[in-house]
């Protein structure tokens, strides 16, 4: 076969020292990246871009694409240790990952989080070395009504998961859609909700109320049960990792569903992020678990970083076929092709083969650089949680801040995750759930946009979310998956609970 | 909108029946807000698809339901179950009061220098470390931030007149 000899090809300029050095660089600062909150993939290669312009373009992609790894993974340490999402898309993965941590399994937490990341990667770039041609014309196809019908896709995986309260819940998301719609209205360039404020101008970043209501909240959270952060007897040695080994294969099924999630939304630029989110819906809707998620369930953790994984790794493949980056990151990445003097396109695997095989054969080794790395800091992590909580809970709260004020270079903003910390305190206390409001909150403008965009392009007309088998299957989905509880009590009521799974 | 969240810090171990009265209350406030800006900016369905305000309506006559619903049920509830306990609520106020003058403080002496000192004050009161100890890990978390943000990543965190003296201004 054509790919393997590439393929191949391609692992010989990939393993030159020099390369392999660069990966190593690569993954190490990605990680660091991951794990400040504030700082994003997106932002550290751009940062790092300059630094590449000297070296080949094959060795520079490698190192900047390495970054991204390396953040990938490190986004799901925070979450897990401390319920502070250090990227968006490890959101999701501190449902399930804070309660393992504090259940004393930050380590088995830990070890399946980045497993389960290197699992969706390793699809995602499988998928890409043998189906690129075929997928990147799916991705052109892809217009406002079918981003509308994949964003309502993940809330309709996502609606009905969270604990509590049902008017609580609503009201939660309906808090998330609010804050998204501050701001500029980018249909009509009218401002909404903003009041003459000009830092209101820029809305609400959702990485602001996520370090708030997640970081602070938790921390006043934790000083209620007296000064010391619990999980601290978490397990500190390498054998963790292979009795957590032993455990993932149960959840085949849940690997293979997040990854084709992850891969699906990274080609279709969707994004790592509702990746995660409609991947964990999904896994919850159908595991057999399901009452256990979000009380500390391994699959829980597994789901969504599979899904990240896979989606931030197909997320290069439209950027490399076609030029359309699939994620803010591969935007970043697309600019610097264009520096180096590439042309991102078909073209570019007939005319460049060994950039693109070497950049290929990069993303296998640099996750496996990446899973070694990470999972033999495992144990450093987790000692993490030992340190007193009279230093940890104030350098969490430095780094928190410093967070904040780099989305925007704005104190304004630093002032708003401090009382979207006091939110998170009191709504957590009254049982008003966080993921519907960061869900409404990451997604609810970009799904008002493409709604309101296909609006415009069918005048008015709601049939065009039907209007194609692509986007009427994904709606068709959607609903199915909304209907879902009611369609299985339907069954359960005819054909009597027997045939219910 | 930030005046809608501050009531917690400041009664003193209140009941859980009036913070989720309050809560529902403001929440009802904000949906107000957000139905009567969205009015203003037209919340209609035009030709060509919904105005910019037409989500924004619905969503803050769903909020506004949702918090009357919450107060009705609040209202039926026991007001002898506790929100948060006197010596609960204090350990909550020794972190979270620091930490608003250190954002306060922010503005006034740069991020390094007031990071320093309010990790400093959290070792010392609440940890009660030797000086060496404090000394050591509180310059050291801002020493290392400084190489990573100002240095690594060229990324510039606000600074006050004590950078600025050192010719980092």
């Amino acid at each position: 076969m054509d790919e393997i000899n590439a393929l191949m090809q391609g692992f010989t300029i990939a393993l030159s020292p020099f390369n392999l050095m660069l990966m190593f660089i690569g993954v190490l600062l990605g990680v660091i990246i991951g794990v400040l909150p504030g700082l994003g993939g997106a932002n550290g290669v751009a940062i790092l871009l300059p630094l590449t312009f000297t070296m080949p373009p094959t060795s520079a992609i490698i190192l900047l694409s390495c970054i991204y790894w390396g953040a990938l993974f490190g986004g799901a340490i925070t979450s897990i240790l401390f319920n502070i999402p250090g990227e968006p898309w490890s959101v999701a993965t501190t449902f399930d990952g804070y309660p393992m941590a504090r259940a004393g399994k930050a380590g088995q937490a830990l070890a399946a989080a980045f497993t389960s990341s290197f699992v969706g990667a390793l699809v995602a770039v499988v998928m890409i070395t043998f189906l690129s041609p075929l997928v990147a014309g799916f991705a052109l196809r892809f217009g406002p009504a079918e981003f509308f019908s994949v964003y309502l896709l993940t809330f309709c995986a996502f609606v009905g998961m969270a604990r509590g309260s049902a008017v609580k819940t609503i009201a939660s998301m309906m808090l998330g859609f609010a804050l998204a719609s501050v701001g500029l209205d980018t249909v009509t360039g009218q401002l909404r909700l903003t009041f003459g404020q000009t830092e209101l101008l820029k809305g609400f970043d959702f990485l602001i109320a996520v370090i708030g209501l997640f970081g602070i909240g938790e921390i006043l959270q934790t000083l209620e049960e007296g000064l010391e952060f619990k999980g601290s007897r978490a397990k500190l040695n390498l054998r963790t990792v292979l009795d957590t080994w032993k455990e993932l294969p149960r959840y085949w099924l849940t690997s293979l569903r997040s990854s084709a999630v992850g891969c699906f939304m990274g080609v279709v630029p969707g994004g790592a992020t509702p990746a995660s989110f409609m991947s964990y819906g999904i896994a919850k809707r159908f595991s057999p678990r399901a009452a256990r998620f979000g009380k500390g369930e391994m699959e829980g953790v597994v789901a969504p970083e599979t899904a990240a994984h896979a989606a931030g790794t197909s997320a290069l493949l439209p950027m490399l076929t076609l030029g359309v980056p699939g994620s803010p990151t591969a935007a970043v990445l697309l600019g610097g092709l264009l520096i180096w003097g590439l042309q991102p396109g078909p073209l570019l695997f007939t005319e460049q083969k060994d950039f693109v095989w070497g950049l290929i054969a990069s993303i296998y080794l640099g996750n496996v650089v990446g899973l070694v790395l990470v999972l033999s800091a495992v144990p450093l992590f987790a000692a993490i949680l030992r340190i007193p909580f009279a230093i940890i809970a104030p350098v969490i709260l430095v780094i928190c801040a410093i967070g904040a004020y780099t989305v925007h270079s704005s104190m304004f903003d630093v002032w708003l995750m401090l009382i979207f910390g006091v939110v998170g305190y009191v709504f957590k206390k009254l049982d008003y759930p966080f993921a519907p409001l960061v869900l409404a909150l990451v997604l609810g403008d970009r799904a008002e946009d493409s709604f309101r965009q296909s609006m415009l392009l069918s005048q008015g007309d709601l049939r065009i979310f039907f209007a194609n088998p692509l986007v009427g299957s994904i709606t068709a989905f959607a609903l199915i998956l909304l209907l879902w509880p009611l369609l299985a009590g339907l069954r359960e009521r005819f054909v009597g609970p027997a045939g219910a799974a | 909108m930030q005046h809608e969240q501050e009531p917690t810090g400041e009664r003193s171990a209140t009941n859980r029946r009036s913070m989720e009265m309050v809560v529902a209350l403001l929440l009802l406030l904000l949906g107000s807000v957000v139905v009567f800006d969205s009015l203003r900016l037209g919340a209609s369905w035009a030709d060509d698809g919904p105005q910019a305000g037409y989500f924004p309506f619905y969503i803050g006559v769903i909020l506004c339901a949702t918090s009357l619903y919450t107060l009705a049920g609040a209202l039926r509830m026991r007001s002898d179950v506790s929100f948060v306990s006197t010596r609960a609520l204090r350990l909550v106020l020794t972190v979270l009061i620091p930490t608003v003058v250190y954002v306060a403080a922010i503005q006034w002496l740069g991020l390094y220098v007031s990071s320093s000192l309010f990790i400093a004050a959290f070792m010392w009161r609440l940890g009660r470390y030797r000086i060496p100890l404090v000394a050591a890990v509180s310059l050291g978390v801002s020493g290392a931030l400084f190489a990573m943000f100002e240095i690594w990543f060229t990324l510039p965190l606000p600074k006050g007149p004590i950078e600025a003296a050192l010719g980092f201004g």
